[in-house]
């Protein structure tokens, strides 16, 4: 793809906007893109502890049959809201901190290209997530009724409602902002030379991400607002009593969801693009068919929304169009998978923990898209819609999916920010933990799925008790895992073995040109592309 | 309970072994409807499909780990194209998924043919309950989750689940249907979103307010099938289940005019008449 023809050094002292601020100002009032980064890096960490609290109050709960620890109330209240923090707190944050760091660096800017604004759209993030955690305080509870907030249900949330309106519209103007930023840098700052095909693979999933939520985004925000005023200003879009319609909502809501769907994943394609070759010692087989794979998943997402809906009744041929479609998506990852087996492929490969994870992110990734597959086929959907074997699946495709691909990427590029070596030991020990306790968790929820046992439910019949357990089990097993990735970071940013600029062995791309850690401002000469 | 022993019973059952009642059921069932069986075949065929791609793909990149690393002192090769290959996986998944989408799309057919039922039930969602209504009988009745369910599943109620026959999978009022016939259950709801799902049936239909949604079954096997609400509706979504009883015609007629003293629309005024 792409090589530097020089060196850029760091130039920390020419700049000329006053005095430098320290303290809690500096991170406030910070516009450096790095600052930014490690800003949403460890936002969305700090949610993913509490979305993973959450989650293990779930899983307590449902370790053996009977109510033992909640009641079913603030259970439906646990699941809304950790299925909230993790896609808008922890997943969404987390890929806007890596395109914060590393996109200037991958196409040698020195900065994103709207700095300010890309101040206000991190701060956003602390208010709208304060404002969601604080409903758990107010007169009757947290949203409860699902993070999918189908009305009428969601109506009949106490005054959390208003609260978890208004925060959902600040996370998607934080997006959009993010989503605007990442687009104009990328289309406007490029170093001389870096054509569009020339970009990294995480630069152009990137991008193709950005727009997705720039046309989504308002979508939802769309939604929402109608929700909002069916509740408080005599509006009927969904009240069927005043002739709206409740399906309409759903039809509005995953026109949203489901390119929402690959705005958590296509980022995740990304990293694992950047890291297989590096650590393959070979280039990324078929580059050009990735960037087309991921631009046709993109276009496929705004076609094939209806498939979370099967059961909510539609004609037959609407049936049918979406199943088509929604096949049709296996194409394009296919592709993706065939291609990232192809570069491992006569490579000399090394297994450092940023790669064990992009390849338990191939394997286990791969399950997620069989059980999509199946679900696709809308008569056996009958069978597995809202049944755990659907949670089985998104969990499947969004934690050794996305979740690994953000991990794998963070111990890729910590080197690059901190300066020092992360401890390989330590590293490997979170990654078999992490893999084997995330398989214990969610491979049972297939069986319980195909079992019978729907979702979302605080309490089950007995027969469902054994593979539960196993569950649960896993899931603490998984959280605290997590604990010692934290203890890895923190060992890291604090010292270590030194790390040289190429860090690892002879990988491809800009970032990798300047030292480690890299400087405040790097490029301020853009390098030229050859 | 006190947090210590809420903790040591959780830790107990942790142990395998202690829960005697094991039941490890992997797959879906069968059913006992020729679409169910139908659904049940189309499931394991995109089952087995996945897995013959499993064992390529897997395989490929299983034999790549274990051959292609720096360890075993190969040198990286350095191709990073080819169409041939590039048009093949696209073309090969393409034939696949037609072969899927073909049979699935058969079976779609069939189960939007809904034509002449032999009888017609009305199930309306409530929170949290079901009603039903025998449209050509003008019975109507209300299907609540079970008293000793409903007692034992109270927070910390004391009750081991276990000892409680059918938890959370019986109701006070079965669905009662003739088997062989073919039975159309118009859903809906009267509040928020609910679905009717009967595994047995592959069935599961939203119920939306304001609208009415159509399924249709011929049950097979005489006996009693469970099933579960299955659309989030709020705190007791987890306890309003499903419960249908095949009989054959004869019981069916008698259990169903024993319904009509019950629970028929005009059941006060025949009683008065008596």
């Amino acid at each position: 793809m792409s090589t530097a023809t020089h060196n850029d050094a760091a130039h920390d002292d020419h700049h000329d906007h006053g005095p430098e601020l320290t303290g809690i100002k500096r991170w406030l009032f910070t516009t450096n893109h790095k600052d930014i980064g490690s800003m949403y890096l460890i936002f969305s960490l700090i949610m993913l502890f509490v979305g993973g609290a959450m989650a293990l109050v779930i899983r307590t709960e449902l370790g053996q049959p009977g109510m033992q620890f909640v009641q079913p109330d603030f259970y439906n209240q646990m699941v809304t809201m950790h299925a909230l923090i993790m896609i808008f707190g922890a997943v969404m944050p987390a890929f806007v901190g890596l395109a914060n760091w590393m996109i200037p660096l991958m196409v040698g800017a020195p900065d994103m290209a709207l700095p300010r604004m890309n101040n206000w759209s991190f701060w956003i993030l602390p208010a709208a997530f304060g404002i969601l955690l604080s409903t758990l305080f107010v007169p009757g509870g947290a949203p409860a009724g699902g993070w999918t907030m189908y009305p009428p249900l969601v109506l009949q949330t106490g005054d959390a409602f208003p609260m978890l309106i208004f925060a959902v519209h600040l996370m998607g103007i934080s997006s959009i902002m993010g989503a605007i930023n990442i687009i104009v840098t990328i289309m406007n700052m490029r170093a001389p030379g870096m054509t569009l095909l020339k970009m990294p693979l995480f630069v152009w999933t990137w991008l193709i991400t950005a727009y997705l939520l720039i046309a989504v985004m308002p979508v939802l925000a769309g939604a929402v607002t109608m929700l909002l005023t069916d509740q408080f200003f005599g509006t009927s879009f969904f009240r069927a009593a005043g002739g709206g319609d409740p399906v309409m909502f759903q039809h509005i809501f995953w026109f949203f969801g489901h390119p929402e769907v690959y705005i958590m994943i296509l980022p995740a394609f990304g990293i694992v693009s950047e890291i297989i070759p590096t650590f393959a010692r070979k280039p990324l087989f078929g580059y050009d068919s990735m960037v087309y794979a991921t631009a046709s998943i993109a276009f496929l997402s705004f076609i094939v929304w209806a498939h979370h809906m099967f059961t909510a009744g539609m004609p037959l041929t609407g049936q049918l169009f979406f199943m088509f479609t929604t096949m049709l998506i296996a194409v394009p990852t296919g592709v993706k998978v065939f291609n990232w087996s192809a570069t491992m492929w006569k490579g000399a490969m090394t297994f450092e923990t940023p790669m064990l994870f992009a390849i338990a992110f191939l394997f286990l990734f791969t399950i997620g898209g069989f059980s999509g597959l199946m679900l696709a086929i809308v008569p056996a959907d009958f069978q597995y819609h809202d049944s755990y074997f659907v949670v089985a699946h998104f969990h499947y495709v969004l934690v050794p999916g996305a979740i690994f691909a953000i991990i794998a990427g963070v111990y890729y590029w910590l080197p690059k920010w901190t300066g020092h070596m992360y401890n390989e030991t330590l590293g490997k020990v979170h990654f078999w933990l992490t893999t084997i306790f995330v398989n214990l968790t969610f491979f049972p929820m297939h069986f319980l799925g195909l079992a019978g046992m729907p979702r979302r439910i605080p309490d089950y019949a007995t027969q469902f008790a054994d593979f539960n357990m196993i569950a649960t089990v896993g899931a603490f097993g998984f959280g605290l895992s997590q604990l010692l990735f934290v203890v890895i970071i923190v060992q890291c940013a604090r010292g270590g073995k030194k790390a040289t600029a190429e860090v690892w062995d002879n990988p491809r791309g800009l970032e990798w040109t300047v030292p480690s850690p890299a400087p405040h401002h790097t490029f301020d000469e853009a390098p030229i592309i050859k | 309970m006190d947090i210590k022993r809420k903790f040591a019973a959780f830790v107990l059952l942790m142990l395998p072994g202690v829960n005697a009642l094991a039941d490890w059921d992997l797959n879906m069932r069968e059913g006992v409807t020729a679409i169910s069986r139908e659904i049940y075949g189309l499931h394991m065929l995109i089952f087995y499909v996945c897995c013959v791609i499993a064992v390529f793909v897997f395989g490929w990149m299983i034999v790549a780990l274990v051959l292609h690393r720096k360890s075993r002192g190969v040198e990286p090769a350095q191709f990073s194209h080819s169409t041939k290959a590039e048009i093949i996986w696209t073309l090969i998944p393409v034939v696949i998924l037609v072969a899927m989408a073909v049979p699935a799309a058969k079976t779609m057919v069939k189960i939007e043919d809904d034509r002449n039922p032999d009888i017609t039930i009305k199930a309306t969602g409530f929170q949290w309950k079901w009603q039903y209504e025998y449209i050509d009988e003008g019975v109507s009745f209300y299907s609540n989750l079970a008293r000793t369910s409903n007692d034992a599943r109270r927070l910390d109620s004391g009750i081991d689940p276990e000892s409680v026959p059918n938890y959370l999978l019986e109701v006070d009022n079965h669905v009662i249907v003739p088997v062989n016939k073919k039975v159309r259950v118009l859903i809906t709801s009267n509040d928020v979103l609910h679905a009717w799902w009967m595994p047995d049936f592959a069935i599961k239909k939203d119920a939306i307010p304001g609208y009415i949604n159509q399924v249709w079954f011929t049950a097979e096997e005489p006996g009693i099938y469970r099933g579960q609400c299955a659309e989030l509706c709020g705190q007791d979504h987890g306890f309003m289940p499903i419960v249908v009883e095949v009989l054959e015609q004869e019981a069916f007629d008698t259990r169903m005019a024993a319904l009509k003293v019950e629970y028929g629309v005009d059941a006060p005024k025949l009683a008065a008449t008596q």
